[in-house]
């Protein structure tokens, strides 16, 4: 059994076995001619053949993948039409006295090296365009069948492994025949990674396997980006467990996708998402969640070796915001501590990391840093629906402080003309302190999103970590849910909603309790969407 | 001879797609169209020139056209631009 790590350009899971696609690499010989002209109408022929070919891709991909995806082959039938093309080819064939082939392969190149040569990734890639069309036509010249090499008399689905695919191999592909794509190289932005995503297939880049894999037996992960080559049975086992599970969330999706969250007497619950950066938004868009509740904005500190500068967060935030088209999108500020170190923050070690300088106290603590996002988040507010939330609230001061803050950032970005829209300023209830002020704290926020992690550790005196512990821990424990209650009571009592974004709000046992409590919220993680919108919906 | 000049406000520049409906409608006119962007400059009827100009968000090109229908190829070309760039 191997495992190696690829891209993942599409998630699932197949198992299957394997067959590598290998394109017949047409060598083309340079052979000298007698009779130019008439050489060069067989390359028209041949040409038109292509175009023809090309036109029934189009035609089969605008069926697939629709129109904007399969307008790259309208393009690739342009570029046979191209004058500077056809006059390179005629030239070399009149010139030079060599076959089509050798002069269609030439200007070929010739053309892919003034598209690899630019400084810009989207012409790179054009690349592989010019030189897609130029082999269709030597194909066809020297008489080579165009054929997707899964010979149709075989009944099964295949893993199909290839060094590269062009978007013209991947279309033509029989979809009932592939289990999945991985190629060894190839990135996450080609037009082939985005056919599979639109496809619906599992697919795999950048991926260094070997070359001997046709006929094995693997599994393709395309949720950790991975492929298992000879598994061994309990891995088989335990990926089909998986896959039925998926089969079971895909059914329930199939089901509930585009169904409102209200329960049997009308009432509407707002059924959110947990996010940890901008790739996991085509997991919230795939789930069907009404928006996000949970933004961790940490990756951006986290993956960066300094401070993420106002822009680099700005374009973060500005992407979820448009990719969620005018849905709620809640990002939680700043939350790291001494249990997340962060090198570039100095933080010193604390003997008590849960209960020390973390989250908004930090960014009281160095308004410069909290100023920062919050200008980015203002920003990116002008380009949808953003929501801005505080972390680890214990008093009041602390809340009317980060109001301020947010009150001078505002002001500033007015008078340098920067547009901001409506936000939302929430507060997340996870300490004791904030439970027993929230009819305060709901005066002066415009909702509350428990989480209920930290509030349970923080309620029960109990770390998690500690599994001496485990028969201590109740995460339903009273007091915990009578603490729920009183959030959800002092909320409502000041016209504001309240929510649960902590690994609770996910729990299909509780979710008939938390209703009846009278929550008008719950975010959960991406998968977990369909399963909770399937409980809410027979709750009365 | 008649020409404008155009700031590209489409996020990809004029990448393959537009680049080949530019071409179509430039190739409805007799009137030759030029594009020009610094020192290089494309024929609007040749697909992988204009590609080749590499035209981003934000840059601003130079279009000329000459010919017997320079009026209606200058509306038809500028409107284009308008639309879809």
């Amino acid at each position: 059994m191997i495992t190696i790590n690829g891209k993942a350009a599409f998630g699932g899971i197949v198992i299957g076995k394997i067959k590598e696609f290998s394109k017949e690499k047409n060598v083309v010989r340079r052979t000298k001619i007698t009779d130019a002209k008439a050489e060069y109408t067989r390359f028209e022929n041949a040409r038109e053949t292509a175009i023809e070919q090309l036109a029934g891709l189009y035609e089969k991909a605008v069926k697939e993948v629709g129109e904007t995806n399969a307008a790259i082959f309208e393009v690739h039938q342009m570029m046979l039409e191209d004058d500077d093309y056809l006059d390179s080819v005629k030239n070399m064939i009149e010139t030079q006295m060599v076959n089509a082939e050798f002069a269609v392969a030439t200007t070929g190149d010739n053309f892919a090296s003034i598209f690899s040569e630019m400084d810009d990734e989207y012409m790179k890639e054009r690349a592989a365009d010019v030189k897609d069309i130029s082999e269709r036509v030597i194909r066809i010249l020297s008489g080579v069948e165009d054929s997707d090499g899964l010979s149709s008399d075989e009944e099964d689905a295949f893993i199909v492994v290839a060094d590269d695919l062009a978007p013209s191999e991947t279309i033509q592909l029989d979809r009932s025949k592939v289990l999945a794509f991985v190629t060894r190289k190839g990135s996450t932005n080609s037009h082939t990674a985005i056919l599979a995503r639109t496809m619906n297939i599992p697919a795999l880049v950048c991926t260094p396997l070997d070359k001997d894999v046709d006929g094995r037996i693997a599994v393709v992960d395309g949720n950790s980006g991975k492929i298992i080559l000879d598994p061994e049975e309990e891995t088989i086992v335990s990926y089909e467990k998986l896959l039925k599970e998926e089969r079971e969330r895909k059914e329930l999706l199939l089901r509930l996708k585009g169904q409102k969250t209200v329960t049997k007497s009308g009432k509407e619950i707002k059924l959110y998402a947990n996010i940890g950066g901008v790739k996991d938004v085509a997991a919230v868009l795939q789930n069907d969640a009404a928006g996000i509740g949970l933004f961790r904005s940490e990756f951006l500190y986290l993956q960066s070796d300094t401070y993420p500068t106002e822009n680099e967060q700005f374009n973060a935030y500005k992407t979820v915001a448009e990719m969620m088209a005018g849905k709620k999108v809640i990002i939680r500020t700043l939350d790291i501590g001494a249990d997340k170190q962060i090198d570039y923050f100095n933080l010193d070690k604390e003997e008590n990391p849960a209960l020390g300088y973390r989250a908004v106290r930090i960014c009281l603590d160095r308004p410069e840093i909290f100023k920062t996002q919050l200008r980015a988040l203002y920003r990116a507010s002008a380009y949808g629906n953003i929501a801005i939330m505080i972390p680890m609230i214990a008093s009041l001061w602390e809340v009317r402080k980060a109001k301020e803050l947010a009150e001078t950032v505002k002001e500033e970005l007015k008078a340098e003309g920067i547009a901001y829209g409506e936000v939302e300023f929430g507060i997340m209830i996870e300490t004791p302190a904030a439970v027993m002020l929230a009819d305060e704290l709901a005066k002066e926020v415009d909702f509350f999103s428990i989480g209920t992690n930290d509030l349970t550790q923080y309620t029960l005196a109990i770390d998690r970590q500690n599994e001496k512990l485990d028969v201590f821990y109740d995460a339903h424990h009273p007091a915990v849910l009578r603490m729920i209650q009183m959030v959800i009571d002092s909320a409502h009592r000041a016209g504001i909603w309240a929510g649960i974004c902590g690994e609770l709000g996910a729990d299909t046992t509780m979710t008939e309790t938390f209703v009846q409590m009278g929550i008008d919220e719950l975010s959960v993680s991406p998968a977990m969407v369909l399963p909770v919108r399937n409980k809410i919906l027979g709750v009365e | 001879m008649k020409t404008f000049q155009y700031e590209v406000k489409d996020e990809l520049g004029i990448h393959a797609r537009p680049a080949g409906m530019l071409v179509k409608v430039a190739k409805g006119f007799q009137s030759k169209v030029t594009i020009e962007k610094g020192e290089k400059n494309a024929d609007a009827s040749r697909l992988m020139a204009v590609m080749a100009l590499a035209v981003k968000q934000g840059e601003t090109v130079t279009v000329t056209v000459e010919g017997e229908d320079e009026e209606a190829a200058f509306e038809g070309i500028k409107a284009f631009f308008e639309e879809n760039l």
